[in-house]
């Protein structure tokens, strides 16, 4: 065994990585020995520089309205409450909306910080999602009437909804281009990759209601009601389903509805 | 159980782009366009395989566009075969199911760790040299080769501090692992670089002692000067400017050596416009070129 001061932990040296008061860990040295405390720093701040990076990366939005150092204060904080589990940058940052969630200054300042989070989240997710050839148009008229209301789409993987009491939008389009933004207005969003770029669409309370319920497996008749019941005013679900076959949110009818099904 | 790639049917949806000889650049989504734009005869690229790890989108499109025309290296940056842990079964699956899909020229990974009892630190992070981290990191190199179906290419890492426990030199322990595993080596010649400045000792004495029989290919890049805690200058692998002076120095005289070798130029941090990256790609090309002319060609195989 070698003698203490010379033996290595890599639960020491792993520690000291992220918390920058842990003392140098035992048997890292230099040629001729001595101090190690700048060099040992430099695996510290590629450390943590690179993952608040990796973070800033996924929500570029919030780190430009949140500012420079405020936003990597509290990426640091949010990695050390959260250590990355996945060796894949893109899955860093699934909590950190929650995380936003429960920070004090941004539930204080910025209560529609942890919103547009989500809503980044979800674009880096679109953008990385499975590829699937979209439904064409034609396949609706292809649905005998009587078995319109019981149909039900399988959504394309890239499409998901996501809603907020804050103009979830308008914030991310203003801070991915370093503009400032307003966060009053609701809104829901969804959110679809018609080919190889992320697109983002707004919808109205009906419009919303309904495609959350056909994302998420019902029957168009469910989802109507489900529109119906959302709106102030009559609900059109033809132009409802038109946008999400335009934003290329389907994938296909489901079941398999041999006539109009080419994938 | 992960199935076997060797099991899986070959998609040969790929044409094979013969690497040997060849300079290469970093492949970056940025010059996705300008690049194919270029067509650049006599190129490869490498990529780093955890940015193709998700399912589908523009990665894998632009991927595609790049292999179907250029030879390809995919170089892992997060595999951790420096270790402690057996290695991450998960991350194995999708690194097999990468050189399934892409089939590349090349696959190499570091001689460093990156991720400890389930935490992921981003960066290649350094290990004594001693005989238990030996026996580990063969067995990791050996599950990987095991995982993919094939040889990979190990990388010697850019240091900044040493190990008081370490008994083998760096030399000696990548030569270890070349001998118990078949895994062959990628020769970083700005990690020997900036290690030797570090460390105080000669790269070529380093050279001299590199296995270079085993070599599959060699890395440059720049890096950036800061000072230790002495005032003494302690160089960072920065990949963020044009290769120095020296690196170049030393890769003239080891491809006079070893003859052509599959050369990269790496450049992942303050990225410039595609010409500028290829212009030090071609750089590396006229080098290998001139060694081409004065090395008998065929006595040696640079592709594994």
């Amino acid at each position: 065994m070698p003698p203490a001061e010379k033996a290595w932990n890599r639960n020491a040296f792993a520690g000291a990585l992220t918390d920058p008061l842990a003392p140098m860990p035992a048997g890292v040295t230099r040629r001729g020995g001595g101090g190690a405390v700048r060099r040992f720093a430099v695996y510290r701040n590629n450390v943590v520089h690179s993952l608040v990076t990796a973070i800033a990366d996924i929500f570029p939005a919030v780190a430009a309205l949140t500012g420079k150092e405020r936003f990597a204060h509290a990426a640091r904080l949010y990695l050390e409450e959260c250590p990355p589990r996945s060796p894949i940058l893109a899955e860093l940052g699934r909590d950190f909306p929650a995380f936003l969630d429960r920070f004090p200054p941004a539930r204080q300042q910025m209560p529609w910080l942890a919103h547009l989070a989500r809503l980044e989240r979800a674009w880096l997710d679109a953008w990385h999602a499975a590829d699937a050839a979209p439904m064409e148009a034609g396949a609706l008229s292809a649905i005998p009437p009587e078995s319109l209301a019981e149909t039900r789409f399988r959504p394309r993987p890239a499409a998901r909804i996501i809603a907020a009491p804050f103009a979830i939008a308008d914030l991310m389009e203003a801070g991915r281009a370093g503009l400032p933004a307003s966060p009053g207005g609701a809104q829901t969003v969804l959110v679809t990759r018609p080919h190889l770029s992320v697109e983002i669409r707004l919808l109205d309370e009906s419009a919303a209601a309904f495609a959350a319920r056909l994302l998420d497996g019902a029957t168009l008749e469910e989802a109507h009601a489900a529109g119906e019941a959302a709106g102030h005013e009559a609900f059109d679900i033809g132009a409802s389903l038109g946008l999400l076959l335009a934003a290329g949110a389907l994938a296909a009818i489901e079941p398999a509805c041999a006539t109009g099904e080419d994938n | 159980m992960i199935p076997s790639p060797l099991a899986m049917a070959p998609r040969p949806s790929f044409p094979d782009h013969a690497i040997a000889g060849l300079a290469g650049a970093s492949f970056k989504p940025q010059h996705l366009n300008a690049i194919l734009e270029d067509t650049p005869a006599g190129l490869f690229f490498e990529v780093h395989a955890e940015n193709y790890m998700g399912a589908g989108g523009m990665p894998h499109a632009a991927l595609a566009g790049i292999r179907s025309r250029f030879p390809l290296s995919l170089h892992g940056v997060c595999m951790s075969i420096g270790g402690e842990n057996p290695l991450d079964e998960d991350h194995l699956a999708r690194f097999a199911a990468l050189v399934e899909r892409y089939q590349p020229a090349l696959v190499s990974e570091h001689l460093a760790w990156s991720t400890h009892d389930g935490v992921f630190y981003n960066d290649l992070l350094p290990l004594p040299y001693t005989n238990a981290t030996l026996a580990r990191v063969c067995d990791h190199v050996s599950r990987m080769q095991d995982a993919i179906g094939r040889t990979i290419l190990l990388e010697n890492p850019a240091t900044y501090v040493l190990f008081a426990q370490s008994d083998w030199e760096e030399t000696e322990f990548l030569a270890e692992v070349v001998r118990r595993t078949g895994c062959g080596l990628l020769l970083d010649l700005n990690n020997v670089f900036v290690s030797a400045t570090n460390h105080g000792f000669s790269p070529m004495t380093y050279l001299g002692r590199f296995p270079l029989d085993h070599v599959g290919e060699i890395h440059l890049a720049g890096h950036d000067t800061q000072a230790d805690d002495d005032g003494q200058p302690l160089l960072i692998d920065s990949h963020d400017r044009p290769v120095a002076d020296p690196v170049w120095a030393l890769y003239r005289t080891i491809i006079g050596q070893t003859g052509p070798l599959p050369t990269l130029v790496e450049w992942d941090a303050d990225v410039p416009e595609w010409p500028v990256l290829k212009g030090e790609a071609q750089a590396a090309q006229a080098i290998l070129d001139d060694a081409a002319t004065t090395y008998m060609i065929g006595k040696r195989h640079a592709a594994c």
